[in-house]
C-alpha cells in the first residue's frame, strides 16, 4: 500500500478527470473522487496487486448540505484488504442536480442491498443496479429521510395514514383520536 | 397408461412467509415462489422494524446515542455499546485505561456466549429440538443476571461511556463470574450431546444452505457465517481493538459453509470465549475505568462535584446542552467483531456536540443479503433451518 502522497499522485495521474484529493484523519486514508469515476477507481483498488482491496465492507452516504464540501452528497465506500488487514475509504461526490453514479454491483454483489439502502434514504441513483427500489421504507414513500432537509419528526406521514371509515352503524366512533 | 411426474402440469405457487411467522424471530417477510415443494425464487421484504436510528443519531449527543445502540442488536447490546464508544473515542483521540479495556472485553465475550447460545437454541427450536433451546435460555439468563448486577439492566445495558464505563464492576463480580464460567461448559456439553451427533440434526443441517468462500467475499459476509465457509478473518486477531492482542485464543474455521458448519463454528467460538473470559479475570489490572477527568469527556467523580467548585463547574460543562465536549472535524470508523460479524460505527463530525452522521455497519443486513441467492432449490423446511443459521436480528437489520 502506498503512503498518502504517492497514493494521491497515482490517482491524479490515472484518473485526472475524477480525482479530487486524499485526506488522512486518525490514520485512516480517504480518497475523494467525483461520482462519475467511482466504478473505475474501485475496480483499480480491487484488481491492482498494489492495493488488492478484495472486500467491500460498507456503502453509505453523507448529505453535506450543512457542512459543505465538494458537492452535496458523498457516497462512502469502506474497502478492506483481507490479506494485509488494511482499510481505505473512498468518498464519491455527487451533485444535487444530477444524483447519479455507477453501481458497483458488477464488482461486489453486496452492493445490491447496500445501494438500495442509500437510494432509499438519500435518493441517489445507481446506474446499472439490477433492482433499484426502496428497501427499508414502503414503496409508496415519497421522501428521502436521511437528507438533512428532511425533518426529524417527518412530514406528516403519521397523520396522513389512511383511516378506514365504518359505513355500518357502530357504538364506537368511526375514527378514534389516539393523540 | 402410466403418468410420470414430469407429464403433470404444475402451477407456480406464491407463498407469503412472515412477517409475523414464529420462525422468523422478528419481523421478516419472504415472498416465495414454489414449484411443488421446491422454492424457485425467494424475495425478502425488510424494513418492518425500521425506526430511523441513524436519523436520531444526528440529533443526540455522543453519550445519549449509546442508549440507541442497545436497541440494534438486542441479543448482544454490550458489543454495540463498545463498538460505538470505540469509534467516538477514536474521533476524540482518547485511550481508555487498561482496566476499562479489559472489562469491555469481558462483557463482549460474555455477550458473545449469550448471543451464540441463543442463536444455536433458536435454530434448534425451529428444526424441532426444543430441549437445547431451553438449556440455552437457562444459561443466557445467568449471564444477563451478571449484566444486571454490573450496570442495572439486563437488555438495554448502555454500559460504556465515551472515555470509559458507566461505573466499575461491583465488588465480588470476578468471583461470581468465575463460578458462572465453571458452569457454562456443562450446558455447552449438554447441547453438544443433544445435537452434534444427532442423526436428525445432521440430516436437517448438513449440505443445506451452502455458502462458498467466493460468495462470502462477494456478498461481504462476516462473522461465523464467513468463517464457516473457510474465510479466515477474525477482527479480534487481525485488527485487534480494546486489548484483544493480550489474550490467547484460536479462530474457529469451518470448511463446507453449510448450516451444520455455522452451528459448529458458533459452538466452538463459545469455548474460545470462555478461554478469553478466564484470561481477562486472571490478568484484570487495578486502576481507574475512565480517562482522566481533565480530558473533559467524562463526568468528574461525585464527591468532587459536591465538595469543590471546580468539580461542579466541570459537571455543568459536560452535561449542559449548549456545552458538552466538542470533537474535532473528521470521520472515524472502528471495525469490531460482534457475534454476528463486523460491526462498526462510521461517525462524521462537524465539530458540534452531536454527530453530523452516524452510520452503523449492520452485520445482520449484509449477512441476510445472501439469502435470495442460496434459497432456490431448497424446501420450506430448509428455509427455516437456513434462516436460523444466519441469525438475523431484525432490530439491527432495519435500524
Amino acid at each position: 500500500m502506498l503512503p498518502k502522497r504517492e497514493l494521491a499522485d497515482f490517482f491524479r495521474n490515472k484518473f485526472p478527470d475524477s480525482f479530487l484529493e486524499v485526506t488522512d484523519f486518525r490514520g485512516m486514508l480517504t480518497i475523494h473522487i467525483r461520482g462519475r469515476g467511482v466504478l473505475e477507481v474501485l475496480r483499480t483498488l480491487k484488481t491492482d496487486p498494489r492495493f488488492a482491496f478484495n472486500f467491500l465492507c460498507d456503502i453509505t452516504a453523507v448529505d453535506h448540505l450543512v457542512q459543505g464540501g465538494h458537492a452535496r452528497f458523498s457516497v462512502v465506500y469502506h474497502l478492506l484488504n483481507q490479506h494485509g488487514a488494511r482499510r481505505i475509504v473512498v468518498h464519491a461526490w455527487v451533485d444535487e442536480e444530477n444524483p447519479k453514479l455507477d453501481s458497483v454491483y458488477s464488482l461486489w454483489k453486496t452492493a445490491d442491498w447496500q445501494e438500495r439502502e442509500v437510494f432509499d434514504l438519500y435518493g441517489l441513483l445507481f446506474q446499472g443496479h439490477p433492482n433499484l427500489r426502496r428497501i427499508l421504507n414502503p414503496d409508496d414513500f415519497k421522501f428521502y429521510p436521511l437528507r438533512k432537509d428532511y425533518p426529524l419528526q417527518g412530514r406528516g406521514e403519521r397523520s396522513d395514514f389512511p383511516v378506514v371509515e365504518r359505513s355500518i352503524g357502530s357504538k364506537w366512533p368511526a375514527t378514534q383520536d389516539f393523540e | 397408461m402410466t403418468l410420470v411426474a414430469s407429464d403433470l402440469s404444475t402451477e407456480k405457487l406464491v407463498l407469503n412467509f412472515g412477517p409475523a411467522h414464529p420462525a422468523t424471530h422478528g419481523t421478516l417477510r419472504i415472498i416465495m415462489e414454489l414449484d411443488g415443494e421446491i422454492i424457485t425464487k425467494a424475495t425478502p421484504e425488510i424494513g418492518y422494524l425500521h425506526s430511523g436510528f441513524e436519523k436520531l443519531g444526528e440529533h443526540l449527543d455522543y453519550n445519549q446515542y449509546i442508549t440507541i445502540t442497545d436497541r440494534m442488536n438486542y441479543l448482544s447490546p454490550m458489543c454495540n455499546n463498545v463498538a460505538f464508544a470505540l469509534a467516538a473515542e477514536k474521533l476524540l483521540d482518547l485511550e481508555v485505561p487498561k482496566r476499562a479495556q479489559y472489562i469491555r472485553v469481558l462483557m463482549c465475550e460474555l455477550s458473545r456466549i449469550a448471543d451464540h447460545i441463543l442463536a444455536v437454541g433458536m435454530q434448534a427450536v425451529d428444526i424441532g429440538a426444543f430441549t437445547a433451546f431451553l438449556y440455552g435460555f437457562r444459561l443466557r439468563e445467568k449471564i444477563y443476571d451478571l449484566f444486571e448486577w454490573a450496570c442495572g439492566s439486563r437488555l438495554t445495558t448502555s454500559y460504556t461511556r465515551v472515555g470509559g464505563l458507566m461505573r466499575d464492576l461491583p465488588d465480588g463480580f470476578g468471583a461470581r463470574t468465575k463460578a458462572l464460567l465453571d458452569d457454562i461448559p456443562a450446558t455447552l456439553e449438554e447441547i453438544d450431546g443433544l445435537l452434534t451427533h444427532n442423526r436428525i440434526w445432521l440430516d436437517r443441517t448438513r449440505g443445506i444452505g451452502v455458502i462458498t468462500a467466493e460468495q462470502v467475499i462477494s456478498y461481504g459476509l462476516t462473522g461465523p457465517i464467513g468463517r464457516a465457509a473457510g474465510v479466515d478473518y477474525d477482527l479480534r486477531i487481525k485488527e485487534p481493538y480494546s486489548s484483544y492482542q493480550d489474550f490467547d485464543f484460536d479462530v474457529v474455521i469451518g470448511k463446507d459453509g453449510d448450516v451444520y458448519d455455522r452451528y459448529m463454528v458458533r459452538m466452538y467460538e463459545m469455548w474460545e470465549s470462555l478461554k478469553i473470559c478466564r484470561q481477562v479475570l486472571e490478568k484484570m489490572p487495578v486502576g481507574p475505568v475512565n480517562v482522566d477527568a481533565d480530558s473533559k469527556a467524562i463526568l468528574p467523580p461525585r464527591d468532587e462535584v459536591f465538595n469543590s467548585i471546580e468539580g461542579l463547574i466541570h459537571h455543568f460543562e459536560v452535561t449542559m446542552e449548549n456545552r458538552g465536549f466538542t470533537p474535532p472535524v473528521g470521520e472515524t470508523y472502528v471495525p469490531t467483531e460482534s457475534p454476528n460479524g463486523e460491526l462498526g460505527y462510521f461517525i462524521v463530525s462537524d465539530g458540534g456536540r452531536t454527530p453530523y452522521r452516524v452510520r452503523t455497519r449492520p452485520p445482520s443486513l449484509i449477512n441476510y443479503s445472501i439469502f435470495p441467492e442460496i434459497i432456490p432449490g431448497s424446501t420450506i423446511s430448509d428455509t427455516v433451518a437456513i434462516l436460523g443459521s444466519l441469525n438475523v436480528i431484525a432490530g439491527e437489520l432495519d435500524r
